[in-house]
């Protein structure tokens, strides 16, 4: 189906009601694997971490990482859902070359978490709740590349290389129960939850979670049913989903989709399909002759786990603030609006601005630096905010010379500049660069007498009563100076010359 | 219990990654219904309130700190590989969902 | 010389600690004997005769340097070819792995190698310990040293017929559902299951999990004890290994004594397909206990009835996912990689073409008891007798101390005689099953021959989890009445090979 065939989003859901799952894998950063003392460090040489068990060498055996139980018993109660007393871990058998077992050790009808939610807010500052079937432990497979088709595509490759380097890093994979009642806001509330995960994984410094890193990965179900009717279609199941922005759109595509096919006459075939970034469309994966059969039983290597009640609530006690919750706290502090939250969220900035408060800067400013200049920087560099070579206590000093009146914006502005280049701190960059203020009055005052001599017409205005003339005149002392005089004293003495108050 | 069909056995033996042969597939679906019509009278305790048994021995939580162990080293890792390049295990093309 | 390859391990390692004997002349010895019989046997799939004098070597050292030596320093070891050993070929009696060098040991090799005991290679085995005489090797079957026409028993054919082939004095094997103990029972040696989690699994080739445990050999109670507390104790590799002190086997042994002890007898061990000599030598056999002051108590367990179809529901689940690995990518054999065939083409052929008969028909077993639509009616209604055997042992260890029984219901029968009746084959495991769903210890020694063919017949003794003590207690003490009422060893009575 090419885009042309689609029926428009408003359409779509002028007839339909959108249903959605989403299926969020998260990548652990423990140190070593799920089930082997392997190092989980990224980007090792090729197969440089790997052992007997998660090589599936015969004979080996796994052994849970505490941790990995810690983290998932962690997440569960972040996302208010049951801890298990009792559970398993379960094989799900199905071949495949990246899997050196031939099954991937998972849990299945006895997930360590289950039942609980996920708030949400949304742009216009709308809690949405979110929720949760289940998460559970399960593990990571090896990472493929294929030789000899076009462009590493696993289609027309001749052959494949393995590396199990990941194969056995600690997964938890969370399913949302069926999310109904979105109607139009199904794409936005979608990308919305998988932020609000994201935000909750890292708050709990389980995983940094980066999607464009694989650390958190989306698969994305979406299935429409009429208005009024209580069945749920047939679903479609997008796989790796892997950024918040084609979370939406995939989202979006699919409703879209579905609405064309259904508004044909024709069936949604239950099928995994592959979202594609450069045009936000899904296509079909390859249709499997039979269905899957995993064959799931309790894994008899391992034996149950029994979390205490005393653990999971001493776990429960010491979790962190909720990333929602924090993020209304900061912009009660802030004083901000929930949209210019938003936009302080989309940028990444929040880290940045807590931490450049911290360092002394007032709130105002802090967001000020990190969301105009800076961000405009990480946007033209295409990199993350957080990522930039300057730190928050940077920033906070060059906010407070500001407040004291050393420096204006502009010259703050070079400051940054200065940092940003590896000149050094702003006190050592505002020395070199020579960018303080002039607050020579002698200086200033010829500057002043200069500008009024060589602007005559102007000089008339002011005198006539058009004080707003006067910023020509500024700019004029400005360009004198350098950028380096103190704008609001050049204009103090300028109507101060012409006789004129306001 | 129905006896096993030989498409059946053909359906298991795809699942179980075997090629098997025609004459194979004859001689399993006999041997094969034989057993399991043998092994079927377990099912006269499928309604009774028992719980099942998965390990024989009543361990719980039983885990390893998150701690380094030292891996193989690459070339110990590969050493059994049938085929290996670049470090990587050369496999046959894997016809995979695209 | 010739007479070190008839010495007991405890005897061997008397000698060696007090430079009677040097370890390499135990292991030259023992090396030579291979080299006389091993042809006819065929006990071994790979000698490491470098490895064994090497570690003789060592042990010999030490002694020099006047280093503590273990209690099994320097004695030689037939180990089973399902352990992995660093550098040493290991193919679980499959061609699927034939020519595989494991970069890694088991902890059972580490915990002999470390207690200087000489491993002398690797011992033939029904493919994947699937099956009860050995003929399921991809290598060709061992004879049984009795009557090489025989089976030795299986899986652990070939460690059990080293044994009485004199070729080691000591072997290792597993047992899933009688591996160690038949095979010890058709060759008139001494063959050890400990409770389920007692000797790690760590580099053991699963077949099924939940059920595997390795074990020691012997020819006698005490060398079985002193092999068990070698290679038993809690593996942090291993989740299901017990974390608690191995029970003391060896002052058990040292000890032998039934006085005062309840013994049970389950009626359903007995009746339709057992063998009249070897029921014989179990009534004597009980019989000498009471002899001996043990309380006899017959017991019922009504489940057991059922533990044989549960076995073969369990075994072959967990065996079609453990052997899933056998895939051509990683390590053992790929057949038809010609360039054009797709990696999933390749692993089924390779499959077809690696494994043998008996372990394909387990595969799809099992791939069949766990497929949605039958999970409940199979595999978990075998889950659920599991549940039932082990509480029927429970009531019985209520009321006895051990329970006793023959090891299996016949003896060694021809070879080629039930390679195509899969079924024939399973019931010689009847009375070895029910101890592995129930994770509990239990031992096989030699009670006499049959009268109708003159072959071993074995006692199976059977103790509650982590009492596997009381094996040996009760061990020793028959092993010296009836070597006492026969005069010698049973072993004497075999055939000169
Ligand atoms: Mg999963
Ligand atoms: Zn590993």
């Amino acid at each position: 189906m090419t885009v042309t065939d689609l029926v428009s989003y408003e359409d779509a859901l002028a007839s339909y009601d959108p249903v959605m799952g989403l299926e969020v894998h998260v990548e652990l950063g423990t140190k070593t694997k799920m089930f082997c003392g392997c190092a989980t460090t990224l980007g090792a040489e090729p197969n440089s971490q790997t052992c007997p068990t998660c090589l599936g060498l015969p004979g080996s055996l796994p052994v849970v990482n505490a941790t990995g139980v810690e983290s998932a018993v962690r997440i569960g109660l972040a996302l208010n859902c049951e801890i298990a007393e009792w559970c398993r871990f379960a094989r799900k058998n199905y071949f495949y070359p990246d899997m050196p077992k031939n099954f991937q050790t998972s849990q299945y009808d006895e997930p360590i978490a289950f039942d609980g939610y996920l708030d949400v807010q949304l742009a216009d500052g709308e809690v949405f709740r979110v929720g949760i079937e289940r998460a559970h432990m399960e593990e990571d497979t090896g990472k493929s590349t294929h030789i000899g088709g076009a462009t590493g595509r696993i289609h027309g490759a001749r052959h494949s290389l393995l590396d199990y380097n990941r194969a056995g890093i600690p997964l938890i994979e969370i399913v949302t129960k069926p999310i109904v009642g979105a109607g139009d806001r199904a794409p936005e509330v979608a990308r919305a939850y998988v932020a609000e995960l994201r935000e909750l994984i890292r708050a709990l410094g389980v995983s940094e979670a980066r999607m464009e890193m694989g650390q958190l990965r989306c698969d994305v179900n979406v299935s429409l049913r009429p208005h009024g009717q209580e069945a749920f279609g047939t679903r479609s199941e997008t796989k790796n989903v892997n950024s918040l922005r084609s979370v939406e759109r995939a989202v979006r595509f699919e409703i879209q989709r579905h609405a064309a096919v259904l508004g044909d006459g024709g069936t949604i075939v239950q099928e995994t399909r592959h979202f594609h970034e450069d045009n936000g469309t899904t296509t079909s994966g390859r249709v499997k002759e039979e269905a899957e059969d995993y064959r799931y039983f309790p894994e008899p290597d391992l034996v149950p786990i029994a979390p205490e009640r005393e653990w999971v609530e001493r776990l429960r006690a010491e979790l962190p603030e909720t990333p929602l919750a924090r993020r209304n706290r900061l912009r009660d502090e802030w004083g901000v609006s929930a949209h210019e939250m938003q936009s302080v969220l989309n940028a990444g900035a929040v880290e940045p601005i807590v931490a450049t408060i911290e360092a002394g800067a007032d709130a105002a400013a802090a967001r000020k630096w990190w969301l105009g200049e800076l961000a405009r920087r990480a946007n033209e560099q295409g990199v993350e905010l957080a990522s930039l070579p300057i730190t928050p206590a940077q920033v906070a000093r060059v906010a407070t010379l500001v407040a004291a009146g050393e420096l204006n914006d502009k010259l703050g502005r070079q400051v940054i500049d200065g940092v940003l280049a590896g000149e050094g701190d702003p006190d050592v960059i505002v020395e070199q660069r020579g960018l303080r203020i002039v607050k020579d009055e002698g200086a200033l005052g010829a500057a002043v007498d200069e500008a009024i001599a060589a602007n005559p017409a102007v000089a008339d205005k002011v005198r006539g009563g058009k004080t707003a003339a006067a910023g020509a005149l500024v700019g004029a002392v400005m360009k004198a100076t350098r950028g380096q005089a103190d704008a609001a004293r050049a204009r103090e003495l300028i109507l101060e010359r012409l006789g004129v108050t306001e | 219990m129905p006896g096993i069909t030989r498409e059946e056995v053909a359906h298991l033996a795809r699942l179980a990654r075997l090629e098997l042969t025609d004459e194979e597939l004859d001689h399993f679906a006999g041997q094969l219904d034989d057993i399991i019509g043998a092994v079927a009278r377990v099912a006269d305790v499928a309604a009774e309130d028992v719980p099942p048994t998965s390990h024989p021995l009543p361990l719980t939580n039983v885990m390893r700190p998150d701690e380094v162990r030292p891996s193989l080293t690459p070339q110990q890792a590969l050493s059994g590989a049938p085929a290996h390049e670049q470090q990587r295990f050369k496999v046959p093309q894997i016809l995979g969902e695209e | 010389m010739a007479d070190l390859i008839r010495l007991t391990a405890a005897e061997l390692a008397a000698r060696v600690a007090a430079g009677d004997v040097s370890a390499v002349e135990v292991a030259e010895a023992h090396l030579a004997r291979i080299d006389a019989v091993d042809e006819k046997v065929h006990a071994f799939l790979h000698v490491d005769r470098e490895g064994a004098l090497a570690q003789a070597r060592a042990v010999d050292e030490k002694r020099a340097n006047g280093e503590p030596l273990g209690p099994l320093a320097g004695v030689p070891l037939a180990l089973k070819d399902i352990f992995t050993t660093e550098g040493v070929p290991t193919t679980v009696g499959s061609k699927i792995l034939e020519g595989w060098i494991p970069p890694y040991d088991a902890t059972v090799t580490k915990r002999l190698k470390a207690a200087g005991v000489v491993i002398l290679g690797k011992t033939n085995m029904d493919e994947f310990a699937m099956g009860s005489s050995t003929e399921n090797s991809a290598f060709g079957p061992t004879g049984n040293p009795w009557d090489l026409t025989r089976i030795p028993g299986g899986s652990g054919g070939g460690s059990a017929a080293s044994l009485a082939s004199f070729q080691a004095p000591l072997a290792i094997g597993t047992d899933t559902g009688g591996s160690i103990r038949q095979p010890a029972a058709v060759t008139g040696t001494v063959g050890v299951k400990p409770t389920y989690g007692g000797v790690s699994r760590y580099g053991m080739v699963a077949f099924s999990s939940s059920l595997d445990q390795g074990g020691p050999c012997a020819r006698t109670v005490l060398d079985a004890a002193l092999l068990h507390e070698v290679i038993a104790g809690h593996d942090p590799l291993d989740s299901t290994s017990i974390d608690a002190s191995v029970p003391p086997v060896v002052e058990a042994a040292r000890t032998g004594s039934v006085a005062g002890l309840r013994v049970g007898v389950v009626r359903e061990f007995r009746g339709e397909g057992f063998q009249q000599g070897v029921l014989n030598r179990f009534d004597e056999s009980v019989e000498l206990l009471r002899g001996l002051g043990a309380t006899i108590v017959e017991l019922s367990c009504p489940s057991f009835d059922k533990a044989l179809a549960a076995y073969y529901l369990i075994a072959p689940s967990e065996c079609s996912s453990n052997l899933a690995r056998f895939d051509a990518m990683r390590y053992g054999l790929r057949v038809g990689d010609d360039g054009t065939r797709s990696a999933e083409e390749v692993t089924s052929l390779t499959r077809e073409s690696g494994f043998g008969p008996e372990v394909k028909r387990r595969i799809m077993l099992g791939t069949y008891a766990l497929s949605s639509g039958y999970y409940d009616a199979y595999y978990g209604s075998a889950q659920k007798v599991r549940t039932l055997v082990a509480r029927d042992f429970d009531r019985a260890f209520a009321q006895v101390d051990v329970v006793v029984s023959p090891t299996t219901p016949t003896t060694a029968f021809p070879i080629g005689e039930r390679v195509d009746d899969p079924m024939a084959m399973y019931l010689a495991d009847l009375c070895t099953i029910p101890v592995n769903l129930a994770g509990n210890a239990a031992m096989s020694l030699p009670c006499g021959l049959a009268d109708e063919d003159g072959l071993p017949v074995g006692l199976q003794i059977i103790a509650p989890a982590l009492a596997d003590d009381r094996l040996y207690r009760v061990g020793a003490a028959v092993e010296a009445e009836f070597q006492a009422r026969w005069g010698h060893p049973i072993l004497e009575e075999a055939p000169a090979l």
